[in-house]
């Protein structure tokens, strides 16, 4: 009853071609936005900020990389954490090196040296795929943190391997609270994703898809495989790096390889199976649920309980519960969050009626 | 007399012709020039003594590698809890022998828990998934194996286990200046016997028959009349004795204990280079990742840096990729358009 | 629908993270890791940490007649979700968290910017950031008792001892088998710096994390042929390294560990490749003192054990989450001298950790005699230079293997200060103190 399209009529061809083309989708939209960034930042407390939303967007950054190129692209990926380190690292080099850049730039600067590794570590993408591909990645898993560990122009030549993230300042303002973290988070997160969601419905996106469905079909209608995939892992890589870059400054502070490691990896895989493959909601929808369940859980295990099961069962639970949830999701919705929240919505269509 | 030595030539002929020969032909030839480089430049006696070594670390890594052939050969599943059931079974069998029961007993105790995990797996997670994409299979055991690590340790504990076989860790055999240690020609023997039993087991029993069929064409395999659901069941718990073998020989190397878990990140490599539905390939698979790595930690460790045991194996496995995707012994694969 | 009901469980969460608790008691949080990769190592500290804190409350009614408070927050080792528990439990409390103390060097790093705002001390009692021992830079970091760097003094001068003394070490070799990580890398300087003032030669073997396997690692360094090997692990890596070189050949008693590397949990599992191998302690070995028998009496007696009963005094990674409990607790006995009998802020704490003097009187009252050290701290020396112990395993228990043995502080503060000053230099830090 509220959510038709019907007498929603368009009237140029730039409307037609709207990200959100109906009204009410498009209503839904700017409230959320507006609590994101005008009602959160007054409600939530520094915790909150700080802990839960910052940690939710960056990682949902970095899901929505790992969507573009296992969801759209249909390349599996199990080194995003390493490109994410690399995002971090390259940020910080040239930060370190050229004090005088502005922030944005720097983090751009990460994004664009992940995107390279990226592309390097894609090139194999060119020969096998499916499975075999995620064991390249792997080796770029493995490989990248060995270097990082390695080599001690990367860490500047630190005493003790573990650098501290300078603070950062954006055209002057300085970025050190939860608050202002926040808002150069959302901010990057929002345009990243609506970027994306544009990419994915252009011709690069639907060639991606092709790519993904059956590459030999696509190759044969003309699609550039080299191309299409190697730019595939070049924009994943672009935004993956861009969320270490942030996950360095805006969340740890630090910047080490322990925390790009191989269950990283497994954890933004995870994200975006449960969030859904192929999709910008999914994305978050995934980051919101892996990075909220084992706090949720950690909460009321202490406040249910008063303390009678153990840190240590909780957390074992917690494994199980994750595990239990992702075979479940593939079972029962193998599209994901995303999907369910598609089918609420195709209901809600015909809400009241039943068909 | 001439058509004898005729059909002699031709059937080297035919076997030069197999481009398997020729790859394992020239690796010879490059192992053994190399060694006697070494022989002539080197200390022998060392490089010998790491080569060794390497070769029977690298049938441990084969025996982890065999359980993600089974499943993979008969299913097509690629088994990422295999990690998890080693851990499991180990754990299980170390519980049962620190609360007092004969060895003997506690495997058979275990293998039968094992059989029970099978047939759950099968009906909760398998069954749901028969017809998806090969992809949504590898993601369930992704899930799967987060699901059983914390199992494992919700229901034993999460402490370290010793487990005692009985056999003597550190006694080595002495070759010249080189030692060999005996628990690891052990284990590789043990290897070396599943191994023979299983390649036995697929080739000249009916169920071994029935297996490669499954892992053919599932649906092939149901309209002939095998029963998918009970010889998935055999392939998990076949799995689940090879994990437990594998557990016990890695549980008295390395005391029982969650890092055991990480050791399955070790057999991908293996996999790969041997190739994913071949069970002799999982062994050489095993030598060439145990000894490459060994050989690239001694003699190119030192020239980066050391501590290049991680992503040797992992670089080894992308070359023989690009040279051969489907691995030294593996089946080609087939695209259908 | 599953949105919906997150939805709902995230705002009553959202509700419950805002209230406090209004008990007045002191609040410590106990930021622990029992799962993980590291879990084996964590529980053990932190069933210490929280028996000792229970033991006080039960023993002598908490500290100045205020009970202590605690949570426990498991981290899993991972720095994001150890910041997520600081951010949790920092405002805990009728006055706020007292102390933190993270047992890892990556999670202190992680917060140890956030420290000075937050007004929260943190202990890094044997890890942590080594310059913090400089408190004049870093006046809310305390790597209490002993850092890496002096660690690495005396394990020198415990060798040189070895040796027949300081000017026999000339000409030696000595390997150090770390693990590949910002930990293992730390004391890389320091040794350097000692191999030149001693004239000994000195190799790095790094192992790759976890360090499952290390047998080429121990091929290496028999090829070395070292006369001593110093060990710098930490969790399953210490296991396999004493039974890889029992495999290369080289005997345990010429493997010396650092406290990382000495616990049980290290020793038992390698079976008898472990005997004849030392290490270093912060405290006695033994489990002889008055603190676990009190800790038995008054805790696990009562039904009150947080792990099992066997550890206590037993186990080493126990004793040094007992020697967490007795930091913080001696923190804020002596904040409460100053500040009166009420629950401690975290700068009313800082103050009480930067003013600690264990006196022997006060160890014996306390039951801890002859455990650990006299200690000290002031201003400008947040470490307390206190000396180290070695000790040696016999197959069933840790027996000393020496007396105490002082750090080398003159060689330890010049570098200490030097990395610290070149801190402040860049982060524009005014020097206090004086």
């Amino acid at each position: 009853m509220f959510y038709r399209e019907a007498g929603q009529f368009k009237t140029s061809y730039e409307a037609d071609q709207s990200i959100l083309p109906i009204f009410q989708d498009r209503i839904a939209m700017y409230i959320m936005l507006m609590f994101a960034f005008i009602v959160f930042p007054f409600i939530a407390n520094d915790y909150w900020l700080g802990s839960i939303l910052i940690p939710f967007l960056v990682l949902s950054l970095a899901a929505l990389g790992l969507n573009v190129l296992t969801g759209y692209a249909g390349q599996i990926s199990l080194g995003s954490a390493a490109f994410m380190a690399v995002g971090a690292f390259a940020a910080f080099n040239l930060h370190v090196r050229i004090p005088e850049i502005p922030f944005l730039v720097v983090f751009l600067w990460g994004g664009l040296c992940s995107a390279a590794v990226g592309m390097i570590f894609g090139l194999p993408s060119l020969r096998i795929k499916g499975f075999y591909l995620a064991v390249a990645t792997l080796a770029a898993q493995f490989f990248i943190e060995w270097l990082f560990t390695h080599f001690d122009w990367f860490t500047n030549y630190s005493t003790s391997g573990v650098i501290t993230a300078p603070p950062m300042h954006i055209f002057g303002f300085a970025i050190d609270n939860p608050l202002s973290k926040y808002f150069v988070v959302l901010t990057i997160v929002v345009l990243c994703a609506f970027g994306i969601r544009n990419l994915a419905r252009s011709e690069i996106g639907r060639a991606w898809m092709a790519v993904r469905d059956m590459d030999i079909a696509a190759e044969a209608i003309g699609i550039n495989l080299m191309k299409t995939k190697l730019l595939a892992f070049g924009v994943s890589s672009f935004l993956c790096g861009l969320a270490g870059a942030l996950w360095a400054y805006a969340v740890l502070g630090t910047v080490e390889p322990q925390a790009f490691d191989i269950i990283r990896s497994f954890e933004i895989l995870f994200m975006i199976i449960i969030g859904g493959l192929g999709s910008v909601s999914g994305a978050f929808l995934g980051a919101g649920f892996i990075v909220l369940l084992p706090i949720l859980l950690n909460n009321l295990g202490s406040l249910v309980t008063g303390g009678a099961i153990s840190t240590e069962t909780i957390a074992h639970i917690e494994y199980m519960i994750f595990g239990a949830f992702i075979v479940f999701f593939l079972i029962v919705e193998p599209n994901g969050l995303a999907r369910l929240w598609q089918i609420g919505k195709e209901k809600l269509r015909l809400w009241p009626f039943p068909y | 007399m001439k058509n004898i030595l005729l059909k002699i030539l031709q059937c080297m002929l035919k076997i030069v012709n197999q481009k398997r020969f020729i790859l394992t032909f020239s690796v010879l030839v490059s192992v053994i020039i190399l060694s006697l480089a070494i022989y002539l430049f080197m200390d022998y006696w060392f490089f010998l003594e790491v080569f060794i070594g390497g070769l029977l670390s690298g049938v441990m890594y084969s025996l982890v590698a065999l359980g993600f052939v089974l499943i993979f050969k008969a299913s097509g599943v690629f088994n990422f809890a295999q990690g998890a059931m080693v851990l499991f079974a180990a754990l299980t069998f170390v519980r049962l022998i620190e609360m007092g029961v004969p060895m003997l007993g506690a495997a058979t105790l275990t293998m039968l828990v094992m059989v029970i995990l099978a047939i759950a797996i099968e009906r909760i997670v398998l069954r749901p998934l028969v017809n998806q994409d090969l992809i949504i299979l590898f993601m369930a055991t992704i899930g799967l194996n987060y699901f059983i690590e914390g199992m494992a340790q919700l229901v034993w504990d999460s402490n370290v286990h010793v487990l005692d076989l009985g056999i003597d860790e550190y006694a080595a055999y002495e070759i010249g200046e080189a030692f060999v240690n005996k628990f690891d020609v052990l284990a590789a023997l043990i290897a070396g016997g599943l191994v023979l039993l299983l390649a036995l087991f697929f080739r000249y029993t009916v169920i071994g028959r029935a297996l490669r069929a499954v892992a053919d064409d599932h649906q092939a395999a149901l309209s002939v009349g095998i029963p998918l659901r009970t010889i998935w069941i055999y392939v998990w718990s076949a799995a689940g004795l090879v994990a437990l073998v594998a557990g016990m020989v890695w549980g008295s190397k390395l005391g029982v204990q969650f890092a055991i878990a990480t050791v399955a990140l070790k057999a991908i490599p293996v996999l790969i280079i041997g190739g994913f539905t071949s069970v002799p390939g999982a062994i050489i698979g095993g030598l060439i990742v145990g000894c490459g790595e060994k050989l690239a930690e001694v003699y190119l460790g030192g020239f980066v840096g050391g501590a290049i045991e991680n992503w040797f194996p992992y670089m080894l496995a992308m070359i023989v990729l690009m040279i051969r995707p489907e691995g030294l012994f593996g089946e080609k694969i087939i695209e259908r358009v | 629908m599953i949105y919906r009901i997150l939805v709902t469980l995230i705002s009553y969460i959202m509700l419950i993270g805002i209230t406090v608790s209004f008990a007045a008691e002191h609040f410590v949080p106990v930021t622990s890791y029992r799962t993980g990769p590291y879990g084996i190592s964590g529980a053990p500290a932190a069933n210490g940490y929280v028996d000792y804190l229970k033991m006080i409350n039960a023993r002598d009614g908490g500290v100045g007649g205020v009970k202590l408070d605690w949570e426990e927050c498991e981290t899993a080792y991972k720095p994001d979700r150890f910041v997520e528990c600081y951010e949790r439990l920092k405002n805990k409390g009728v006055a706020g968290a007292t102390v933190f103390q993270p047992l890892g060097t990556g999670l202190t790093y992680s917060v140890i910017d956030r420290v000075a705002d937050d007004k929260i001390p943190l202990i890094t009692m044997g890890y942590g950031r080594t310059d913090a021992s400089d408190g004049s830079i870093f006046p809310w970091v305390f790597p209490l008792l002993v850092n890496y760097w002096s660690l690495s003094t005396a394990k020198i001068k415990y060798i040189g001892n070895l040796a027949g003394g300081m000017d026999k070490l000339k000409g030696l070799k000595i390997a150090n088998v770390y693990h590949d990580s910002a930990y293992g890398k730390e004391t890389g300087p320091v040794l350097e710096k000692q191999a030149e003032l001693y004239g000994f030669d000195l190799k790095g073997f790094p192992v790759a994390h976890p360090g499952l396997d290390q047998k080429a690692t121990w091929l290496n360094v028999r090829r070395y042929k070292p006369d001593y090997v110093i060990l710098r692990g930490w969790g399953v890596m210490n296991q396999t390294a004493l039974k890889e070189a029992a495999r290369a050949r080289i005997p345990a008693e010429n493997i010396v560990g650092v406290s990382w590397s000495c616990s049980e949990l290290d020793t038992v599992p390698a079976g008898k490749a472990a005997v004849g191998y030392t290490c270093s302690s912060m405290y006695n070995p033994g489990s002889h003192y008055k603190v676990f028998k009190d800790i038995l009496k008054y805790v696990h007696e009562a039904g009150n054990g947080t792990g099992p009963i066997e550890e206590v005094g037993n186990q080493q990674l126990y004793k040094t989450g007992v020697l967490m409990g007795i930091m913080t607790v001696e923190a804020i006995n002596k904040a409460t001298e100053k500040y009166g009998n009420k629950p401690m802020s975290g700068e009313q704490v800082r103050w009480g950790i930067e003013n600690l003097d264990l006196t022997s009187e006060r160890l014996e009252k306390m039951g801890i005699k002859d455990f650990i050290p006299n200690v000290k701290i002031s201003c400008a020396d947040h470490e307390g230079g206190a000396p180290v112990k070695f000790q040696r395993w016999n197959g069933t228990s840790f027996e000393p293997a020496s007396d105490w043995v002082t750090t080398d502080q003159n060689i330890v503060r010049p570098m200490i200060e030097a990395s610290s000053s070149a801190y402040a230099a860049e982060k524009g830090i005014t020097p206090r103190c004086n």
